[in-house]
């Protein structure tokens, strides 16, 4: 198990643990970001953060601030 | 449906996600029977429209496009609010099919809600191209409402739509039981928690199973609403409920409806859905270009050149155009006046040059916003705004500002009004607060007339790198402002980023256009009072008290210059800068005409030599560079004053963006005389 933040892109994870709490963690979760949801890190920004990921068919950026409190596991 | 006289009328909202189509929809619907303004008390945009269908006269309402309806930004409060308390009589939503799972959430959140959902699967034609197929029969048995396929880009769709609509609003309101099941316990609490509902009068025009969920899913808005009714004891019966029920969930509540509504989702499209293999999408390939980690930000920096360009170039003509229209204006208004038995040199002077010649002033670079606004849009429609956010994130993230940020503070170097308005990407109101609030910083092109004549006069030979320098100055401002403004009044980070990529997708003239109008005469409109009244106190201050016709130097704004001017004698500048700073409140590329005007010089112009000479007489090369810093740094016109008013509904913001624009602007120029005579220059 890993934190999203340090999935390379390409990759493929499952959301283990959701640990962004309040009404942004509100908010991810009704983006799709539940446990047991399959995600894929398309890439990171030319700046180093924030990173794209995929999730049910869509496209969402989330700073590495926030995908450090997401844990998961690689999956392939 | 209410039954007024003949007519029937019928009220329906369209709701949904961001870049579902939703305004192509509401633009098919309503034709060009549309009306733009703002939700009572806020800044979110509320558009709604007519049309008529066998009898029926349909007001459609445009919410605000939300991921959901628990209020996480205004927008979705809006849309909330419109949904459970004004209960239209159908509420259209519009579901992107190329993204069905997680567009689906908030029609679960419509149902659950008790509005009388019809469902719009648009986009079908990318779906089929994703290799999607979607049973369109066993989605509608499953949700229990109407579900219309559609691609409205192409008109597709659309009057099965409306006969959709139809059918909804004049169908027999029974109960639907489209309701998820959240498993025993839940249920048992929800049941329990009903009841209670039910014997609160004022909370009976709500649905009661909603209002149960929202009790445990601790949603602030509605525990208010229950408490307002009279009815603490249900919030704290819930408040039990949820201690007990999070005991016996390993999991908090929130969470849990929330996974709950997914598995729905998901197993709803078990049953109807077809996943097609992933594709590698042309806007895959157009992503690996634009955002790529070497050539991601050229690429951007360019776009935006060109569109600066573009802008430009096809804006000079109207701007031309309007000149021209508003001094033939200007001069057959007085026979006009007369011909209608006005006489009053006091009403000539005030009509044509207070308010025709003001609002020429500003009305000039309306050309110039209304392309602004032509380009957001199409930056917005084709998906890139999201790109561009995303690759200048991290900077902005440092000053504490964030990514969305950043296309709106590029547009000030075009127009401040434009760029101000161009803030409500952002859903973070202090975010956007700090946006809007540095802003005017950025300068924009009316204050380049100013820097023309002051850089030809002072500076000959490097008035290239002068000018760069006020460009330069600017930014930095803006940087260190940002980070004042974060560490003292809005303390704590930028919000989090959660930011949807779509896929890109070609942008159409029209709903562009549209877009360009509604927001230009939005401006026009929000901004046109604060403009008018500001040229008029500006007429009058300049004409009086001698009365039209009577010498500059005898009037208030003479006064006021003279009162004003050993505030500003540490700078070295004389009263007639004070006057040409305060007629710049106007209009920045005002000053240029003011000094025109003091120097008897006529039509003249930034690149007037004689201007130049004159500006001698009064201005060393030290104090003109911190009278061009203070121009930069001073409110920049009326209509940004008026747009902030607008964007931020506040006179406390407003006023206090001005306060410490000017005194920004005092201070810089203080600093560069004291640095400029301690360097030795004069």
């Amino acid at each position: 198990m890993t934190r999203l933040s340090h999935v390379k892109p390409g990759k493929k994870a499952r959301i283990v643990h959701m640990g962004v709490k309040g009404p942004a963690g509100r908010r991810y979760r009704e983006m799709g970001m539940v446990r047991g949801e399959i995600i894929r890190v398309i890439r990171v920004a030319p700046l180093g953060d924030p990173i794209e990921i995929e999730l049910k068919g869509y496209h969402l950026s989330l700073r590495k601030e926030e995908a450090e409190l997401i844990i998961v596991k690689v999956i392939g | 449906m209410s039954r007024g006289g003949k007519t029937r009328m019928a009220k329906i909202a369209l709701a949904g996600n961001p870049n579902v189509g939703k305004t192509v929809i509401f633009n098919e619907l309503t034709g060009s029977r549309q009306h733009v303004g703002n939700w009572p008390g806020v800044t979110v945009e509320k558009k709604s429209g007519k049309y008529a269908y066998r009898g029926i006269e349909i007001e459609v309402i445009d919410l605000p496009g939300t991921y959901s309806l628990s209020p996480y930004s205004i927008d979705e409060k809006v849309a909330r609010d419109y949904i459970v308390e004004e209960k239209p009589d159908a509420v259209v939503n519009i579901v992107d099919a190329s993204n069905i799972e997680r567009n689906l959430y908030l029609t679960v959140q419509l149902l659950e809600a008790g509005a009388n959902v019809v469902v719009a699967l648009n986009m079908m034609d990318e779906a089929e191209s994703k290799g999607m197929k979607i049973d369109i029969g066993r989605l509608s048995d499953i949700l229990k409402v109407p579900v219309v396929p559609m691609v409205a880009v192409k008109g597709k769709g659309i009057g099965e739509m409306k006969d959709a609509i139809y059918e909804e609003i004049t169908r027999h309101k029974e109960h639907r039981h489209m309701a998820i099941g959240y498993g025993k316990d839940v249920e048992k609490a929800i049941v329990s928690l009903e009841e209670d509902v039910e014997r609160c009068p004022t909370l009976r025009k709500y649905r009661k199973r909603w209002v149960a969920i929202k009790l445990l899913e601790e949603d602030r808005e509605v525990i208010g609403k229950v408490k307002d009714a009279g009815c603490v004891h249900i919030v704290k019966k819930a408040e039990n409920i949820k201690k007990e029920l999070g005991k016996k969930l390993d999991d908090d509540l929130e969470t849990y409806f929330a996974d709950k509504r997914y598995e729905f989702v998901d197993d709803a499209l078990s049953i109807v859905l077809v996943k097609g293999k992933r594709v590698w999408t042309f806007s895959d390939m157009l992503d690996k270009v634009l955002t790529h980690k070497i050539f991601g930000i050229p690429i951007f920096l360019a776009m935006m050149w060109a569109a600066f360009q573009f802008t430009f170039a096809v804006a000079v003509p109207f701007m031309d155009a309007i000149d021209i229209f508003f001094q033939w204006l200007g001069e057959v208004s007085i026979p006009a006046l007369n011909s209608i038995w006005i006489t009053d040199p006091a009403i000539h002077s005030l009509v044509s040059e207070g308010i025709i010649g003001g609002l020429g002033s500003v009305l000039i670079f309306l050309p110039n916003i209304f392309l602004l606004f032509f380009v957001l849009s199409l930056m917005e429609d084709s998906g890139y705004l999201s790109r561009a956010a995303f690759v200048m994130d991290r900077a902005m993230y440092k000053i504490g500002l964030q990514g969305k940020s950043f296309v709106p503070m590029l547009l000030g170097f075009g127009c401040n009004v434009p760029a101000i308005m161009a803030t409500r990407t952002i859903e973070d109101r202090r975010d956007r607060l700090i946006t809007i609030l540095v802003n005017p910083l950025m300068s924009c092109s009316a204050r380049l007339p100013v820097y023309i004549l002051f850089a030809g006069a002072f500076f000959v030979g490097i008035e290239g790198s002068v000018i760069f320098s006020m460009y330069f100055m600017g930014i930095l401002l803006a940087i260190v402002m940002a980070v004042l403004l974060r560490r003292f009044l809005f303390r704590g980070k930028p919000s989090p980023l959660i930011m949807e990529m779509p896929p890109y997708r070609m942008p159409t003239l029209k709903s562009s256009a549209i877009h360009m109008w509604e927001k230009g005469s939005m401006f026009l409109k929000k901004a046109g009072t604060i403009i008018f009244l500001g040229v008029v106190i500006i007429w009058f201050l300049s004409t009086y008290p001698g009365g039209p016709g009577s010498d500059i130097e005898t009037s208030y704004v003479a006064t006021i210059g003279h009162l004003v001017q050993p505030i500003f004698a540490p700078l070295g500048w004389d009263w007639k800068a004070a006057i040409a700073l305060i007629f710049g409140f106007i209009a920045k590329e005002i000053v240029v005409g003011a000094y025109g005007t003091f120097y008897g010089i006529s039509n003249a112009d930034e690149e007037s030599a004689t201007l130049r000479g004159e500006l001698h007489n009064t201005f060393t090369p030290v104090s003109a560079y911190a009278f061009m810093a203070f121009v930069l740094i001073y409110v920049p016109c009326l209509a940004t004053i008026g747009t902030i008013k607008s964007e931020t509904g506040s006179w406390k913001w407003t006023l206090f963006a001005v306060a410490y624009m000017v005194s920004l602007a005092y201070m810089v120029a203080l600093v560069i005389t004291t640095v400029g005579h301690l360097l030795g220059f004069a």
